[in-house]
């Protein structure tokens, strides 16, 4: 049977002759991405911002214009609905009211009930109320958890490999995080808890893939002590080049199926890590490799600091 | 690397035959397992919420409500305690600022005063920690401070005995898996899979059901009430029905405590729902001399601080029952009654989050999640096919090991699939081609450099290990970290994807090596296409 080779086995791609175009192509799309949330700010759902949301499957279509009113009728603030494809399915959301916590979940019920009677047959798939004070919560829980997870793992590879990894892989999350950010800011996809799984995902894989291809730099940088650091990236980069199309193929394979055969409920979700998983790989061969050079690794950096000695010892500087 | 001691071959099949023994009832219908053999295991997957239909409710206690019952309380014993030396006597006890202070009309009695209030400083069961501080003024006036530790105590008891209010009285709905825990300081969480509309839920759980009976204050004179003033010793309250309101006397004649049992009847006369209740043998014996000391006179039945009712005392009530009405419906009668042989709540719960899903868009979920899984499974499986041969079909074994000790896992140890779990999932599917991925291309690389096939496959399995390793290594950080600092969904996510790392480095390193290690005893083979 004859196998199938996405990567030829005499691949050898010139990868690092772009990588000052490369990284400052990511800078640039780094901070687009960011000045597009600053500017066009995300569609933070009531997980965030706190508020109602009721989601109706109706017996029939039912124009939106009669929903609005009838919505508006119970005087229970600025509601925004939003269609889902048939004209029968509609996500109604209204803004937390002012004061009292405790009232939100009271609109939920008005609006159900309100439902229950105007439109008979009416299936509410779901009903969601999140004070000001739980959402302020939720926002801060889902930061605090993707940052200190990109700085814990920074932390770690600093320590198993060395400072410049450890930057190296900070900045390519923060790049891969950025730039997800800027797709929910354009898309307007809803961004929810389940949307903070995804992140987390991502800073998952992207490390998973970074981490890969560090490794094989390191044990590179300690079998070839003379070679130039370009070179030895781009050999890196090549050995793992056929694993990594593998593993982004067969994992963006699985999302893709998810996608399209998935519950409605998971698509946010799943086309964040599916792009996510995409500018995992880019990030980890563009920014990842790249940053390396740009922060002074040096072919000697994996040695031990007694073989290091005799080379500085000419120099003037104190090793200490 | 191909001779493996017997034990550890022996220990990797009885770990995988454990987890697909445990991973199975989760496969077939929850009634269908309730009917196996109770010696074969019948571990089930929980589903989450969002997954299976239900509802949650978040609530939190209202921390000032529960210091100004506290504070209340206290002045209560105060009085109480101070009653019995008939030398101490005093002024109007006042509550104000959150503490407790009276003046001794005399002074001479102020050291028996604070000597009889130490009883009432000291915490139940606590050894010295002091729950109150007693101070005196210009040496006639007495100043009781709750301390701190004191506060603290009491909210952790109050919440404990919230919880298990809140369990009490969802129980009786007959639904099952109820969860209530304690969240935070003052918060408790309520899950209840299968009820999508949480109304009645939420009256249940938002009545405080502090049931007091309570003499009407005949001196009272209507204008006054009107205005808002009572005479000394009454209190003014609303109606439940937003009738004019009425002043009682302050004493409780018997409480919701000393209430044995409760249950929606109908009355007898009008056929309306009401509900009936029994007190405990004390109460009976308290609510008997009352009535019987008050013959004629109107007394008044509160719920939650509101006036139900207002009833003549027509005879004296000796058998220790009474009637409850006030324009229930059957439902809400029934509510009451729950609500009062569950016990009062300790302090007042406010619903801060709510979540619901109905019950058929679960089953959407679930059913279309179930088959996407399974296209996205078999689609990883063929591409690991076409690309490894005979190590992308090892690589698929442990693939579907590793699913099953991970449905296995999650059903031992209780934690619910729900829909970010789903991601991590997938994810942690990724992993463990990963692991499975970065061999093979090891080995793939040995061979070109011109290794012959055993030794490749040994070198691959051992070059590959430090990527494998560090690459968890920082998944399970992370995923540690999410789990630690996260709530709701992302502890969900970083739960499966713990799970997920533990399981897929087993399968995806130790079990492919050993169904590769017991090919090339059996087969001796001397070349591999991968």
């Amino acid at each position: 049977m004859k196998l199938l080779k996405l990567v030829p086995d005499d691949t050898n791609i010139d990868f690092m002759k772009v990588r000052n175009i490369a990284l400052m192509l990511s800078l640039l799309v780094t901070i687009a991405s960011l000045a597009l949330v600053g500017i066009r700010g995300l569609n933070l759902g009531i997980d965030f911002v706190g508020g109602q949301m009721v989601r109706a499957t109706f017996a029939q279509q039912v124009p939106i214009e009669d929903l609005r009113g009838k919505v508006e009728a119970l005087n229970v603030g600025d509601a925004s609905i939003q269609e889902f494809g048939d004209g029968r399915t509609y996500q109604i959301r209204l803004p937390r009211p002012e004061g009292q916590d405790a009232q939100a979940a009271a609109i939920v019920s008005q609006v159900r009930v309100m439902l229950q009677q105007q439109y008979p047959g009416v299936n509410v798939g779901a009903g969601e109320a999140v004070s000001g004070k739980v959402s302020g919560e939720l926002a801060r829980d889902g930061l605090l958890a993707i940052t200190l997870a990109m700085l814990g793992v920074a932390i770690y590879i600093w320590f198993r490999f060395e400072w410049q990894f450890g930057v190296g892989a900070l900045l390519t999350l923060f790049h891969d995080v950025s730039v997800i950010l800027g797709f929910f800011a354009v898309t307007r996809l809803q961004v929810d808890l389940n949307i903070v799984a995804a992140f987390l995902a991502v800073v998952g894989y992207s490390l998973n893939d970074t981490v890969v291809i560090y490794d094989r730099i390191r044990e590179n940088l300690r079998k070839f002590r003379k070679m130039q650091i370009v070179p030895l990236l781009n050999l890196s980069l090549n050995e793992t080049l056929s694993r990594t199309i593998v593993t982004s193929g067969s994992i963006m394979l699985a999302l893709a199926m998810l996608l399209i055969f998935g519950p409605d409920v998971i698509f946010g979700l799943t086309a964040a890590i599916l792009l996510g998983t995409f500018i995992g790989t880019y990030s980890s061969i563009y920014i990842s490799a790249p940053v390396l050079v740009w922060l002074g690794v040096k072919p000697d950096s994996f040695l031990k600091v007694d073989d290091k000695a005799p080379a500085l010892a000419g120099g003037d500087g104190a090793v200490v | 690397m191909f001779d493996l001691p017997r034990w550890k071959i022996w220990g990797i099949f009885l770990a995988i035959a454990f987890g697909i023994a445990f991973a199975i009832p989760s496969l077939f219908p929850r009634d269908q397992v309730a009917t196996w053999p109770t010696f074969v295991p019948r571990t089930q997957i929980a589903l989450g919420l969002d997954i299976a239909g239900g509802s949650q409710l978040l609530l939190e206690a209202d921390l000032a409500d529960a210091e100004r019952q506290r504070v209340a309380a206290m002045e209560d014993s105060v009085s109480q305690e101070l009653r019995r030396d008939p030398r101490i006597q005093v002024g109007d006890i006042s509550t104000s600022d959150g503490r407790v202070s009276f003046i001794l009309r005399d002074p001479t009695q102020l050291d028996a005063a604070v000597e009889r209030l130490r009883t009432l400083t000291q915490g139940v069961g606590l050894t010295g920690t002091r729950t109150w501080n007693v101070s005196t003024q210009d040496g006639n006036r007495v100043i009781m401070t709750p301390t701190p530790e004191g506060a603290q105590q009491a909210i952790r008891d109050a919440m404990t005995v919230a919880r298990d209010v809140v369990r009490r009285r969802i129980d009786p709905s007959g639904t099952r898996e109820v969860t209530v825990i304690n969240q935070g300081q003052n918060r408790i969480l309520v899950q209840v899979p299968g009820i999508d509309d949480p109304e009645s839920l939420k009256r249940l759980i938002g009545q405080t059901a502090r049931l007091e009976f309570k003499l009407v204050d005949e001196r009272a004179d209507p204008e006054q009430v009107a205005q808002g003033r009572a005479p000394p010793g009454s209190q003014i309250l609303t109606m439940a029905n937003g009738g004019a309101p009425v002043a009682l006397q302050r004493r409780v004649m018997v409480s919701g405590e000393q209430v044995a049992q409760a249950q929606q009847t109908f009355d007898q006369q009008s056929g309306a729902p009401v509900v009936s209740i029994r007190f405990d043998s004390s109460g009976a014996r308290r609510f008997g001399r009352v009535t019987t000391d008050n013959v004629g006179k109107p007394f008044a039945i509160i719920l939650d601080n509101k006036v139900i009712s207002v009833a003549n005392i027509n005879e004296p009530i000796l058998g220790g029952s009474a009637q409850i009405s006030g324009g229930f419906t059957v439902e809400t009668a029934n509510e009451l009654a729950i609500a009062l042989s569950s016990g009062k709540l300790p302090v007042k719960l406010d619903v801060i989050e709510e979540r619901t899903v109905s019950a058929e868009l679960g089953r959407d979920s679930i059913e279309k999640g179930l088959i996407a899984s399974a296209i996205a499974i078999l689609a990883v499986m063929l591409f690991m096919i076409v690309t490894y041969g005979r190590f992308g079909v090892y690589a698929n074994v442990a693939l579907v090991v590793n699913a099953f000790l991970i449905l296995a896992i999650m059903g031992i140890a209780g934690s619910a699939l729900t829909l970010p779990g789903i991601a991590g999932f997938v994810l942690t599917i990724g992993a463990a081609v990963d692991a499975n991925v970065l061999i093979n291309e090891r080995i793939r690389e040995e061979q070109k450099r011109g290794r012959k096939l055993l030794d490749a496959i040994d070198t691959g399995y051992k070059e590959a290990s430090t990527a494998i390793f560090d690459a968890n290594i920082t998944n399970v950080i992370a995923a540690a970290l999410m789990w630690y600092f996260g709530s709701g969904p992302v502890r969900g996510f970083a739960v499966v994807l713990l799970i997920g790392i533990a399981t897929s480095v087993f399968t995806a390193v130790n079990f492919t090596r050993l169904l590769v290690a017991l090919w090339v005893k059996r087969k001796r083979p001397k070349e591999l296409h991968i």
